[in-house]
């Protein structure tokens, strides 16, 4: 890992140079994005029509994101009705200090959590583990990298690029087991050490999936019944959730919730959706005495006053985008520097955290286009990246590029000069070797890792007209013998 | 900060800001939803189902199978109760945790004597409820399309007894399988119209995950095994 010192573009750089080569983490990586392929395809395979469902998702998003306050408020009236209670965090600061100063006045003295990327973006665990509280996280794969010290791999799989052994290896030093290589033992040992958290914890804290407006509920999407019980067990519960998440009614998670499966695991249902709408109600069993929202903006109203790229605010985060993306396959998660991996994250991350310090995330990508085709609620993915490209060129141009570009467009309106100045690339190549790799070398960027392609002795348009010249001579000859 | 509610104004203040220009939809459904009061036509989209009660019921049956739940189809309750005691002498239970309920109430005193029966209604003591070996409930709904259990803190013994206790019982009628969660959420809608109990869960399958190499554990979290005794 990189340190915190570095600017995001070298320690990009860096991590992916070392990352591209480190085979047996990218089979580790491959291994585990063919299993989920092969589920994908499979239930994708059974909707009727995956195309139209995703139009409609997106409309529906669409319409959500698009009267934002509206929905917002009708939310946070719905919810505050029942019992809820709803803070608007502008940033990171003010949504910790919310929870802080919650936990304190409340006496809370241990927290579970269950997976809330939301979390990891206001850097919430370190803040709570500073002011004393026990916290810990209750998903697997969170736990496990939790326990490694390291952030998540993937904001869908979090610990996706480690092996059963690594797994084992940590839980033999961390909680003193028994090496295993079983996965079924390894999930069991976590399951013990877990059940106790969500019993002692006095608050649990959660993510959320969706906001649903008209009935003031929030929804949680889970395989493992963490979500479940660290919103069940606790007497305050707190659901730390973006602003983006709304969506209008509660008849829209009939299409959201089965979408978000099969593109984000390949299953026709996540193990469990969960709907909660405040806090205990009168007369029921159990459940939480309170119940907190946490809206959070944190710069997602900058992404909504691009109407360009507001659709990326659409993002259910199922992840798909990640797993069919060459890029992560070859660079892994933790290069990306960010919360949100993958070509989403690349998207999102320079209007969260300034352009110019992230858009080298938009130029690592081949724009195949393979998130845009996976994505669920159909977002323009890779046009975005394209799009945070050219902002970033605008709003800082870069002389020499801009030069080279000029050049290059001067050239080719010229075929008589093209022409003239291609006689010379033969030249060029003979001489290019004694420069090669060397500061000097003008395209050391490409000869770094590979090699420069030479360029022929006789251009294409002399090598076409001579082929045309042998064609009409073959066929006048042909014609004559007729 | 100044107010409870946080940064409220400024938030909406910037939201209404940046909503001024308008963005196009690019994906235009043949039918506009959101704020639409039905939302039938997802139906013609998402995995098909069939009209018939034999169809819905053939495909929960095959789903269960794939999500590892075991689906008993029950004569009368008199074979839940057995059904229930031989799993409770195959897994050498103690304890079972259930809650009050019409079809619970009747099925209870046919329980094995020797089964201690903790019931959550009017609190509990959450060790105590941990250390059961089982949790019975009854459940709001069956999902055809899905395969799934649909619970609510109101009908089901609140939050807790579906997901703590290793192995989670479902009673339910045939009459409350539904087809999606269209259906689902419009049966809820009727029935609890502004008064939603305060947690609705759609469960589908044993609690599961695939964290250690995308490989599929059972048991994560929540209950190891589902079982589905389902009445006529
Ligand atoms: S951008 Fe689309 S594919 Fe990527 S995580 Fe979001 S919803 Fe999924």
């Amino acid at each position: 890992m990189s340190t915190l010192a570095e600017a995001p573009r070298d320690q990009f750089q860096t991590d992916a140079n070392r990352t591209a080569t480190d085979d047996v983490r990218r089979l580790a990586v491959r291994r585990a994005l063919s299993n989920y392929q092969t589920a994908r395809n499979r239930t994708g395979a059974t909707f009727t029509d995956w195309k139209s469902a995703r139009s409609a998702a997106a409309t529906i998003k669409h319409e959500a994101v698009n009267h934002l306050d509206k929905y917002l408020e009708e939310f946070e009236r719905k919810f505050t009705a029942r019992g809820g209670k709803v803070f608007w965090a502008s940033n990171s600061e003010q949504a910790r200090n919310y929870i802080l100063e919650l936990a304190a006045a409340r006496g809370v003295r241990s927290i579970v959590k269950s997976k809330a990327m939301t979390g990891e973006e206001i850097h919430l665990n370190p803040a709570l583990l500073a002011a004393g509280y026990g916290v810990v996280e209750s998903d697997l794969g969170e736990y496990i990298q939790q326990l490694k010290g390291e952030a998540p791999y993937h904001f869908v799989f979090p610990c996706m690029h480690l092996r059963r052994d690594e797994i084992s290896d940590l839980f033999e030093k961390e909680l003193g087991t028994a090496k295993t290589d079983n996965p079924e033992e390894l999930t069991m040992i976590a399951r013990r050490v877990l059940r106790r958290a969500y019993i002692d914890a006095d608050m649990g804290i959660s993510g959320g999936n969706f906001i649903v407006a008209d009935t003031g509920m929030i929804s949680i999407t889970e395989n493992e019944g963490n979500a479940r019980l660290t919103v069940g067990i606790p007497k305050i519960h707190v659901a730390l959730i973006g602003i983006e998440k709304v969506v209008p009614c509660l008849g829209d998670l009939a299409l959201l919730l089965p979408m978000l499966a099969t593109a984000g695991t390949g299953q026709h249902l996540t193990g469990y959706n969960s709907m909660y709408g405040g806090p205990r109600q009168p007369g029921e069993t159990d459940g939480p005495e309170e119940f907190h929202v946490v809206l959070l903006d944190n710069h997602r109203t900058r992404l909504l006053a691009d109407p360009e790229q507001r659709d990326a605010l659409h993002c259910i985060r199922c992840g798909a985008c990640l797993n069919v993306c060459p890029i992560f396959k070859n660079i892994g998660g933790h290069t990306y520097g960010t919360t949100y991996q993958g070509p989403i994250g690349s998207v999102i991350t320079p209007h969260f955290r300034g352009l110019q310090d992230w858009k080298h995330l938009s130029g690592a990508s081949s724009l195949c286009g393979a998130c845009t085709e996976t994505c669920p609620v159909g977002i323009d993915i890779h046009h975005h990246l394209l799009r945070n490209r050219r902002n970033a060129a605008q709003e800082k141009p870069a002389p020499g590029e801009s030069l080279v570009w000029r050049m290059f467009a001067f050239l080719m309106r010229r075929p008589a000069l093209y022409k003239f100045a291609s006689r010379f690339a033969p030249l060029g190549s003979l001489l290019h070797p004694l420069i090669e790799r060397t500061a000097l070398d003008p395209v050391r960027a490409w000869t770094n890792t590979r090699d420069f392609p030479s360029a022929p002795l006789r251009s294409f348009r002399a090598q076409f007209k001579a082929h045309q010249a042998q064609k009409a001579a073959a066929i006048s000859q042909n014609g004559g013998a007729k | 900060m100044n107010s409870q509610n946080g940064d409220r104004e400024a938030i909406l203040g910037r939201v209404r800001e940046a909503l001024r220009v308008p963005a196009p939809l690019k994906h235009p459904a043949e039918r506009s939803a959101g704020g639409e009061p039905t939302t039938a036509h997802f139906r013609e989209w998402l995995p098909p189902v069939g009209p018939s009660l034999d169809e819905k019921f053939a495909l929960f049956a095959k789903l269960s199978e794939t999500l590892r739940s075991e689906l008993i189809v029950c004569a009368d309750l008199a074979q839940a109760a057995a059904e229930i005691a031989s799993l409770s002498s195959a897994e050498s239970w103690k304890t079972i945790a259930l809650h009050r309920g019409g079809l619970l109430d009747k099925l209870a005193p046919l329980l094995p004597n020797n089964l201690a029966q903790l019931c959550v209604d009017g609190g509990y003591d959450k060790n105590a409820l941990e250390a059961c070996d089982a949790g019975i409930t009854e459940c709001e709904l069956l999902v055809a399309q899905t395969g799934s259990v649909c619970v609510t803190s109101d009908n089901s013994g609140g939050r807790v007894l579906s997901v703590l206790p290793p192995h989670h019982i479902v009673i339910a009628r045939q009459s409350q399988l539904v087809t999606d969660l269209t259906e689902a959420y419009e049966s809820l809608a009727a029935k609890y119209r502004a008064h939603y109990p305060s947690m609705i869960s759609f469960i589908t399958g044993p609690s599961r995950t695939g964290d250690i190499e995308r490989i599929l554990v059972l048991g994560a979290h929540g209950p190891k095994r589902l079982t589905i005794l389902l009445l006529p």
